[in-house]
């Protein structure tokens, strides 16, 4: 649909215009909210607080999620649904890390054992709490724990080929699994309230506004760093097989491709990206509990990356950060009760009337005033050839 | 990743039938497929040997785009064997995704080509070489391979569309590419579907032309087609399908002065 | 256990009592005289307002089998129970201080001074258990059942002889049968009966079958002789297995009401979803929208018409499924029809619809769960031998099917039905010969929209209505269809029972929430095996 004429053959770049215009306002907005919010006195009209410090960092870990999702929504056509359930997992490993932090200053002050398993009177710490309490450990959990999970899963989804709907339904299901197990007290997760009271990290505070800052700085450097891992790939002849797998399966398996082979990598390097937004989201925000698996929770994720653009990784980042800022705008205002009204009718407005997002549709303008300017990312062709 | 199954000898097969098999590139024998009661294949059996090009023809129904299913791997046959190389290969047991590695290439009867890709993307993802996911990733274009992207390019006469998408392409230039693509994974069996479907005169004897230059360079062919005059031009062996099973086979002239086949496109 | 307590005492008087009856001349003999026993020695014995003498004549009140026997416990229960004049009479005091002859309860014609008889603590033991006994004579045969079926289970042999003298009357079958299973729970555990005479009893017990039969099984002493012993192990061995068997009819009974609530909700997704194609996210709303349509109309008829209540999900019926129609009609016309053959698309506006209509109720209705009766003929229970089936569980199993096998017909039999299947299977042919397809798009996600709106009626009946209503059963449809097969009733209506049974039958192994997991995973699994469901069209390249 989108074939606009005849585009100069170009040796692939890595980054692209909006890559490096995006990389740059990262980087200037990571260096400048640390400066707005120690340099700047609070009386002053462009003060950052450091809750809005937390809470941008929030939205960035948001953005790295939606990119995790736009990775394999955008460019392989898998719409997952349980994508949160990524990013809870490594959220959640992220909070064991941080119980384990606690020792004794704990309302029971246990040295080993967390306050809600003195609660349920537990005697022993569990073996899949082992280990959590190093920071190394836990980190490679914060990967391993989503893309374990998302190689068993896709191992099985993609080798008997469900895929379309079928397939948004199964993740639907197994994060919807998932969320239930992790409400129960003998699972070991802490149950309904999750993990909280976080006390510190590395040995730094985590209330204190130095600790603050540099978890926001984090997660822009992840963010960054995640847009370049997902545009390296789909610039890669690997990238071209997934988008060749998008808009024609069958096609790539008679050229000897293994698709699901491609798909599962895929999958699994989005699982992690999740997981690592989970991680950095956890300690910024305080609390984990089983509600971040909850099946509204992923499709909420994916109306950021719609309302961005699917398939142009800069659209799912920028997408996360409007909705989201939309959303704490109208929550906290009297507008309130509207906001689901605002949100239902966001996923209504985006697939009539801008099925291509905010950046997709730019990218359309783009080149319909310049024809002879680089390819963008991987336009979506006819709609819906995923199914 | 080609871990194909290797046959056993025939020891209960004729000394003709084997001699048939082993000399064969691709050697199907009573096979039958069955949907819900009906017989799409019934009991059919045919040799395609090393550098022959064979055209195939028969009403609708007659089995042609199912044979082409049991022969890249997408239909598993109730029963009846599918040999490739010499006997040495049993397809029944391969995914589509091996047997497109053992060297069948397919063109689908509707053009398939990766639409949201540049031409050029297009023809070096078809191009034969790594198909594994994770070296792919960090793959570069030798310069071999960009010699025989323009080679094919000019086979097929793209070069002056290589950085257009593929879905911009008109039908019968994405029937081209889909053709150049099937070269570039240089098969030794081309199955060819219906590749003049809504062409032009001149695109269609064009397209005779390109399919007699691949057969000339070693390649087998099957190619699939209703339109006489294509097959005339490639003048080749024809063989006619009628409700899952081969009614007559020989020169196009003998074919058609076939009785039966006249009955079955004619009506009785 | 308050009334277990009581049972026990009131056996254990009646021990006394009836030991005091064989003495007494007037005693069982008396009782087991055809017309009205004659019972006036007891009354002649309350006159001496000795304690000692009440209790007794309790006991041969209890008896005596008179009908006059139960008014006078009661007097004497209530302070009612006078006596004088010379020699002493008894009365009962009637309204207004009225002296009746307690025989007859006709007023005396001269009405001596009088003062009621007295009761203390011992004596209200005996009044309790001369009701208890009197129970067993009553002319009420549920009533005699039902102590009968009490005095077994406390087994107290101090029993045995009031229970016999009511046996011996006693001619209502299912009675008897009770007062026999009571007689043998209590002889299998007494002292100085013949083996033969226990096993008699064990083999009596043994074919009742059920969880109490088991306990007195397992109480059959360690010094009973061996073949009694024997006996009694082959009887417990029969009931475990008998009541395995019933308690995995019990959960094949919960699986299926389980199933039956899955099939209405999947059922309208069935149509819009197996039959269109299209993923309906905002279809669990739709089930919503029908109990919330329950419950308006349930007020309407609170503040108008009280006299409809019972008749109320009979008219909410049709009204949710036109209001749940017409909305989906709207839903259609507006928004899905620009997005038919885009699913992922579909499903991320319908769930934004969703979102919508959720926030829509709650603003309307409030957040909190609404309350929504239950009509008379859908509250209450029975059993079929060991299983215990409500009757509303029942009702929706019926309604499921009925509304499966409606949809099926109108899918089969009419017109609309014929264009709906038409315009599935072949859009552009259906669109030449006529059939106006976006009508038909419209009207068929009406009735499954519909469709939604009638399970909605149904399940206000056993869940909580509330705007999160719907969420709670749209993963379940999903699989339900998917596993079913798309595009096949008939798999769905498997698919549900399947998964409804699946889930029961898990859950005493696995506990609610695990079972729930495992189901889950299983149907996950199973997609990944089969992809098309249980009953999958197998066709010549559906794809490319």
């Amino acid at each position: 649909m989108n074939t606009k004429g005849l585009a100069m053959t170009r040796p692939p770049a890595l980054l692209g215009t909006s890559g490096i215009v995006f990389l740059i306002v990262l980087a200037v907005v990571a260096v400048l909210v640390p400066v707005l919010n120690l340099a700047v006195t609070p009386d002053s009209a462009v003060h950052v607080p450091t809750y809005v410090v937390s809470l941008l960092g929030k939205y960035l870990t948001y953005a790295l999620l939606a990119l995790s999702v736009d990775l394999i929504w955008g460019y392989v056509g898998i719409l997952s649904l349980g994508q949160g359930a990524f990013f809870a997992l490594g959220g959640y490993a992220m909070g064991m890390y941080l119980m384990r932090q606690i020792g004794t200053r704990g309302v029971y002050g246990d040295p080993v054992l967390p306050d809600f398993m003195v609660f349920l009177n537990w005697k022993e710490l569990p073996w899949f709490w082992y280990g959590f309490d190093m920071f190394p450990f836990a980190a490679l959990m914060v990967l391993l724990a989503p893309g374990l999970l998302a190689l068993v899963f896709g191992w099985f989804a993609f080798r008997s080929r469900v895929t379309g709907v079928y397939l948004s339904i199964i993740t639907q299901a197994m994060t919807f699994a998932l969320l239930l197990a992790f409400f129960r007290n003998d699972m070991g997760f802490g149950g309904n309230n999750g993990l909280t009271d976080f006390k510190d990290i590395l040995g730094f505070n985590i209330q204190a506004d130095g600790t603050r800052l540099v978890l926001f700085v984090l997660s822009a450097v992840a963010l960054g760093l995640g847009y370049v891992l997902c545009r390296f790939l789909v610039r890669s002849h690997f990238g071209k097989v997934l988008v060749a797998i998008r808009d024609a399966e069958t096609r790539v398996r008679f050229t000897g491709y293994r698709a699901e082979n491609y798909k599962l990598v895929a999958f699994v390097v989005s699982a992690m990206l999740a997981g690592i937004a989970g991680a950095l989201y956890v300690p910024q925000v305080g609390i984990i509990n089983p509600s971040e698996f909850s099946p509204a929770n992923s499709i909420e994720i994916i109306v950021w990356v719609a309302v961005g653009g699917r398939g142009t990784l800069v659209g799912a980042a920028l997408g996360a950060v409007l909705v989201n800022y939309a959303k704490t705008y109208f929550t906290s205002g009297i507008l309130a009760p509207y906001w689901l009204f605002m949100l239902g009718g966001l996923f209504v407005a985006v697939t009539l009337f801008l099925p291509k997002g905010i950046v997709g549709t730019y990218y359309d303008w783009r080149e319909k005033r310049r024809p002879h300017d680089d390819i963008p990312g991987a336009p979506i062709a006819a709609p819906g050839p995923a199914e | 990743m080609t871990d194909t199954a290797t046959l056993e000898p025939l020891a209960e097969a004729a000394p003709a039938a084997k001699k048939e098999l082993t000399e064969a590139l691709l050697y199907l024998d009573a096979v039958t497929v069955t949907f819900d009661g009906f017989r799409a294949l019934n009991a059919l059996s045919f040799t395609v040997d090393p550098g022959e090009m064979r055209a195939v023809i028969g009403p609708n129904g007659a089995g042609k785009t199912t044979m082409m299913d049991v022969i890249t791997g997408k239909t598993r046959p109730d029963r009846g064997d599918v040999f490739f190389n010499g006997g040495t290969t049993d397809l029944t047991k391969l995914d589509e995704t091996q047997i497109a590695t053992l060297g069948i290439g397919r063109k689908f009867q509707k053009p398939t080509v990766f639409e949201s890709h540049t031409v050029l993307d297009n023809l070096r993802l078809a191009l034969k070489g790594q198909r594994r996911a994770l070296p792919n990733i960090f793959r570069r274009e030798s310069a071999a391979e960009r010699e025989r992207i323009d080679e094919i390019f000019e086979t097929i006469r793209l070069t002056e569309h290589r950085d257009r998408l593929g879905g911009a392409l008109s039908h019968g230039q994405k029937q081209w590419l889909e053709i150049g693509m099937l070269l570039a994974q240089d098969p030794k069996l081309l199955l060819v579907d219906e590749p003049v479907a809504g062409m032009t005169d001149a695109e269609t004897a064009q397209t005779a032309e390109l399919l007699r230059a691949i057969n000339a360079n070693g390649h087998s062919v099957v190619v699939v087609e209703h339109d006489m005059t294509f097959v005339r031009d490639l003048g080749v062996r024809v063989m006619c399908l009628h409700e899952g099973s081969v009614l007559a086979e020989g020169t196009l002239d003998q074919v058609s002065a076939n009785e039966r086949v006249i009955e079955v496109y004619l009506g009785r | 256990m308050t009334s277990r307590a009581r049972l026990f005492r009131f056996a254990r008087l009646l021990c006394a009592l009836a030991l005091l009856c064989a003495a007494a001349p007037f005693g069982r003999a008396a009782a087991q005289d055809a017309g009205a026993p004659d019972i006036s020695a007891p009354l002649a014995q309350l006159t001496t307002n000795k304690y000692d003498d009440t209790e007794a004549a309790l006991g041969a009140l209890a008896l005596s089998g008179s009908p006059a026997a139960a008014g006078i416990v009661t007097a004497l229960a209530e302070g009612k129970l006078v006596f004088g004049g010379t020699p002493p009479r008894l009365f009962i005091q009637g309204e207004a201080g009225a002296l009746l002859d307690p025989l007859t309860l006709q007023p005396v014609a001269e009405a001596p001074a009088v003062k009621p008889v007295r009761v203390n603590n011992r004596v209200r033991r005996a009044i309790d258990a001369a009701n208890g006994a009197l129970s067993l004579v009553s002319p009420d045969a549920g009533k005699r059942r039902e102590a009968a079926l009490a005095v077994g289970r406390s087994r107290d042999e101090a029993a045995l002889p009031a229970l016999e003298a009511a046996l011996a009357k006693e001619s209502d079958p299912k009675v008897k049968s009770a007062m026999n299973l009571a007689r043998a729970s209590i002889l299998i555990g007494k002292e100085g009966i013949t083996p033969a005479e226990r096993i008699a009893a064990v083999e009596l017990v043994g074919a009742e079958g059920n969880q109490d039969a088991l306990a007195i099984l397992r109480s059959v002493p360690d010094s009973a002789a061996p073949e009694v012993k024997q006996a009694a192990a082959d009887a417990i061995a029969g009931i475990e297995r008998n009541l395995a068997l019933w308690g995995m009819a019990q959960n094949v009974w919960y699986g299926l009401s389980l199933g039956s609530v899955l099939l209405l909700a999947a059922i309208g997704l069935a149509i819009t979803f197996g039959v269109m194609g299209v993923i309906n996210m905002a279809h669990g709303e739709m089930v919503m929208l029908g109990a919330y349509t329950t419950f308006v109309v349930q007020e309407v008829i609170r503040t108008s018409y009280p006299g409809l209540f019972d008749v109320s999900l009979l008219i909410a019926i049709p009204l949710a499924f036109v209001f749940t129609g017409l909305i989906g009609v709207l839903i259609e016309r507006t928004v899905i029809r620009f997005l038919y053959g885009r699913a992922l698309e579909t499903l991320l506006a319908t769930w934004g619809i969703s979102l919508i209509l959720q926030q829509a109720i709650r603003t309307i209705f409030g957040p909190t769960n609404r309350e929504v009766g239950a009509p008379s003929w859908m509250s209450g229970s029975f059993e079929i031998g060991q299983l215990a089936i409500t009757s509303g569980r029942l009702w929706i199993i019926v309604f499921s099917l009925l509304v499966f096998f409606a949809l099926l017909a109108t899918l089969r039999l009419t017109r609309i039905g014929l264009e709906m299947r038409a315009v599935t299977q072949n859009r552009r042919m259906a669109a030449s010969m006529g059939i106006r397809t976006n009508w038909v798009d419209a009207m068929t996600f009406g009735l499954g929209s519909g469709i939604a709106g009638m399970a909605g009626v149904a399940l206000s009946q056993i869940d909580n209505v509330s705007p999160n209503l719907g969420q709670s059963y749209i993963i379940d449809s999903f699989l339900v269809v998917v596993f079913g097969g798309v595009g096949n009733l008939w798999g769905t209506l498997v698919g549900a029972m399947t998964l409804g049974v699946a889930n029961k039958l898990l859950e005493p192994y696995a506990g609610a929430v695990l079972g729930k997991i495992a189901l889950l995973v299983i149907v996950i699994l199973f997609i990944q095996k089969r992809p098309r469901g249980l009953f999958a069209l197998k066709g010549r390249s559906i794809e490319a």
